[in-house]
């Protein structure tokens, strides 16, 4: 496995470098790099561009250049980056330019990434298991739909209707009662779906989701929680016994004792923990924290799960863990929520809470509180990563739903269904794996979308990150700029790319023997 | 594949015939295509749709044929007059001249009750211009555009494809190295960096485009010949002394037609979104030039004040790509009848009646529960 993931390592690092010799030579070919000077009547431009042209070597040939940046490049090894200057931003090295933009467009990417993945996979499989349903249509529809928006468009309408109307809905926060309506419809008519079954389990489902979503959109409306959004032991609580619901449906099922009683142990120990953990969260103010406190619950939900398992414990165990770690999320959301006050005091006036320009807002950034410098982010990517996974999200969900339909044909998955498993475990266990094989693929090809995405997302919400490195060098031919650009996607690439090898190598075992 | 025609011949004719097989004995190849496409509803819809909307840009305010595009004024000094051959349509107005405004802001003229078009449905931009004849030029260029990229990226791919499959050895290594290094730079990166190059033009845009969108295509058709170039009616040719030109174009490319068509279709879904968004960057198509990105991109900032301007180009964008979306998978259900959707002969009002009867008093036990 390791020597098929390092063979393909060196081949991608092979294909990089020729990519960038062929980004380089056609960049530097792109335009005159000096034009503005050129234009101008200033009387110090000649000797401007004088310096300018030494200092980039202008006088060689764009091909000499690019070895003298590889040169630069190459000294990363020995700990001495040199990638240049920016002419476009007034001579700054580029590696400093890079530092400055990578956190916020590593961020952006990974996140919707993920949750596309996420997201895309879940409905791409309900709507396999639900085939030619209602809900398959209307999903395969969308995902059309999806598939053909431009990213440039979504991002706008995002920008213009999406944050700017629910900022105005902050500002009075009155839930009319037609989009409760609507919602509760909407949920329960999913919720029916992916349940199946006779009519009869549906219409229990539609009733029972669509009117908890609205009992719970009602009861938040009339407590008017969204004037000042808080999460507490309450939601702790809500939250906590929801996700453990989720895992334990797609994992044992309800019937195995042992798994309920562990995750319910561990929700209730979530629920417990949550007040010490306030004092930690606030002494220890650093993102290593939500690490140590994952690491806790994990190794709680493992030792439950061990010792409640009885005779299935390698399932119970994990089980537990993953509930215990996803009992993460809520705590640092509460964290997270207890700044709200202090987050809607500090962003400027004109600003909505939902942010559409900029990745943070620099007041906040000053500040050294961990969890407000969290939630600031959190307004701030949210549309974004809205609009970027949109896009990759029909193309997961089309890949997982074609992918586990195919699995579903195959001979294996009858024979597992006629030696007496559950359903659950023959969809869990021995489908979804296999059906995860091309996903592991489409990741890898996948990201060239992405990037793009990002380039184009940052553009319209203004961020200065890696896209506007790159608008900015191409519109004003910096070929360093756009380079340290390419550089750091063709990182990014090769990360992608192990992460999809590795993946693949993990659900296929023909990859690791061979 | 779909290269197995079902013959009834005296040996099967004793056996019984699947209902597809019954379908489709004594029909052709392209019969049996066109009927399978045929069933498709969104795609059938979409073919109208797309010819609709072909028609409209082009015929409406004409088009310009050859030239630079730029904008002179003409002798007399009152009108611009634009480089080139200049074909006028039915529309009255052009998409470079200026107009009084109508309405306040240039606001739409189009109305629902009274139904009238008015004299700018779409409404007008802060010089004056009709939006609606920019926008149906913008949708000429970009369908102008996706047609050439289609076909040239296409045509590289397909050869390069077969000869990579067919040949092996170190051709298919030179080539599909080829394709790793291209593949690796997204294609957004890439197309920026050759359409600033080129500065603007749509036609070189869309060549330039074209040389780099080949790479899925090669890889799909190379996939194909190497599993094709081992059967039996490939050595059959060659035996009976065809040349490798021959054996490669008459013979094996016909099998691989419906790869081909199927993914050029949606090779050129992506196109537009990709036009459009190289545009939207300002490194695609720039004015005096137009296309829908082009045109997005010079009113983003005028979205609060005249949302019209953005509207109209983006809701064209996503009905072409939609309708080419619709046509591929049309055309895959086509080709590909493994993946041909068969929907059960099931209705909600079936089922919410088989629930009545399930529960009215007397009903016998397992009626309502027949679905499973």
């Amino acid at each position: 496995m390791l020597t098929f993931v390092a063979r393909r390592l060196v081949a991608t690092l092979l294909v990089l470098l020729v990519a960038s010799f062929i980004v380089y030579v056609l960049t530097a070919n792109s335009g005159d790099p000096l034009r503005e000077l050129r234009g101008s009547r200033d009387p110090s431009a000649q000797d401007q561009i004088a310096y300018l042209s030494g200092l980039l070597n202008l006088d060689q040939p764009p091909v000499l250049r690019y070895f003298s940046w590889l040169g630069g490049v190459g000294a990363c090894f020995i700990g001495q980056c040199d990638l240049g200057i920016s002419v476009a931003r007034g001579q700054q090295p580029v590696i400093e330019a890079i530092g400055g933009a990578l956190g916020s467009t590593l961020q952006l990417v990974l996140a919707a990434t993920i949750l596309a993945i996420v997201i895309g996979v879940a409905i791409g499989m309900t709507t396999a298991l639900r085939q030619y349903s209602g809900y398959d249509y209307v999903v395969t529809f969308l995902t059309f739909v999806f598939y053909s928006l431009p990213i440039f468009w979504v991002a706008v309408l995002l920008k213009e209707f999406g944050a700017i109307q629910f900022n105005s809905f902050l500002g009075n926060p009155v839930i009319p009662w037609w989009s409760i309506l609507i919602i509760g419809v909407v949920m329960g008519f999913i919720a029916s779906s992916i349940v199946g079954g006779e009519l009869r389990t549906r219409v229990i489902s539609f009733v029972s989701v669509g009117g908890g979503i609205a009992a719970l959109l009602i009861l938040l409306d009339v407590t008017r929680w969204f004037e000042s959004p808080s999460i507490g032991f309450v939601g702790i609580a809500l939250m906590s016994v929801a996700t453990a619901a989720v895992v334990l449906f797609t994992s044992t099922g309800f019937h195995n004792r042992r798994a309920l009683l562990a995750v319910g142990i561990i929700v209730v120990l979530t629920v417990i923990l949550s007040w010490p953990f306030q004092f930690l969260f606030y002494y220890v103010n650093s993102p290593w924290t939500v690490l140590l406190v994952l690491a806790i619950l994990v190794g709680l939900g493992l030792l439950v799960g061990f010792f409640v398992g009885g005779d299935g414990k390698a399932v119970v165990a994990r089980t537990a863990a993953i509930v215990g770690g996803l009992g993460v999320l809520p705590l640092v959301l509460d964290q997270m929520f207890i700044r709200w006050d202090e987050y809607v005091a500090r962003i400027p006036l004109s600003n909505g809470v939902i942010a559409t320009i900029g990745a943070s807002t620099p007041a906040i950034r000053r500040v050294d509180d961990t969890w407000l410098n969290m939630l600031d982010s959190l307004t701030h990517m949210l549309l974004p990563t809205i609009a970027l996974m949109i896009i990759s999200l029909a193309a997961y969900t089309r890949y997982a739903r074609a992918s586990l339909l195919d699995v579903m044909n195959q001979d294996y998955v009858r024979t597992a269904r006629a030696k007496g498993l559950g359903e659950r475990t023959v969809v869990m266990r021995h489908a979804f794996r296999n059906a995860m094989i091309p996903i592991a693929t489409i990741i890898a090809l996948d990201f060239g979308a992405v990037i793009g995405g990002a380039v184009i997302t940052e553009r319209v919400f203004a961020w200065q990150a890696m896209g506007s490195l790159f608008n900015e060098g191409l519109h004003r031919i910096d070929v360093n700029l756009v380079m340290g650009f390419f550089l750091v996607t063709g990182i990014l690439a090769v990360i992608f790319n192990v992460i999809a090898d590795l993946l693949y190598s993990a659900l296929d075992p023909r990859i690791r023997v061979s | 594949m779909t290269d197995k025609k079902p013959v009834v011949d005296e040996q099967s004719s004793g056996q019984e015939l699947s209902i597809e097989q019954r379908a489709t004995v004594g029909l052709s190849q392209g019969a049996i295509v066109r009927r399978r496409f045929l069933q498709h509803r969104g795609a059938v819809v979409s073919v109208f749709v797309l010819l609709f909307l072909v028609l409209l840009a082009f015929t409406s305010v004409g088009t310009v044929i050859g030239g630079t595009g730029k904008l002179t004024p003409d002798p007399s000094g009152t009108r611009l007059i634009v480089d080139g051959f200049r074909i006028p349509g039915w529309w009255g107005y052009t998409w470079w001249e200026r107009y009084d405004i109508m309405l306040p802001g240039g606001a739409p003229t189009f109305t629902w009750w009274p139904f009238s078009f008015g004299e700018h449905p779409f409404g007008q931009d802060n010089t004056g211009k009709d939006v609606f004849a920019r926008v149906m030029r913008g949708m000429q260029q970009s369908l102008n555009v996706v047609f050439i990229v289609g076909i040239i990226s296409t045509v590289i791919g397909v050869v390069l494809g077969a000869l990579a499959g067919y040949y092996r050895g170190w051709v298919d290594q030179v080539i599909m190295r080829l394709t790793d290094v291209i593949i690796i730079v997204p294609l957004l990166i890439l197309g920026a960096v050759l359409g600033q190059t080129i500065g603007g033009d749509a036609f070189l845009l869309a060549v330039m485009i074209g040389l780099i969108a080949w790479t899925g295509m090669a890889r799909l058709v190379r996939a194909e010949f190497l599993s094709l170039r081992e059967r039996e009616f490939v050595d059959a040719a060659r035996v009976a002394g065809a040349s490798d030109f021959r054996i490669i174009f008459r013979h094996i490319l016909p099998n691989t037609v419906g790869v081909i068509v199927v993914s050029a279709t949606l090779l050129m879904s992506a196109v537009i979104l990709l036009e459009t968004s190289l545009s939207f960057l300002g490194f695609g198509i720039t004015a005096p030039d137009i296309s829908l990105g082009q045109i997005i991109s010079e009113y983003n900032e005028a979205f609060k004040t005249r949302p019209w301007l953005f509207w109209w180009p983006g809701l064209f964008i996503v009905v072409i790509a939609l309708c080419i979306n619709f046509i591929g998978d049309g055309l895959r259900d086509a080709f590909d009848p493994r993946q041909k959707r068969v929907p059960r002969q099931r209705s909600l009002g079936s089922e919410i009646g088989n629930f009545f009867k399930a529960y009215i008093p007397g009903a016998r036990p397992g009626d309502g529960t027949s679905n499973k």
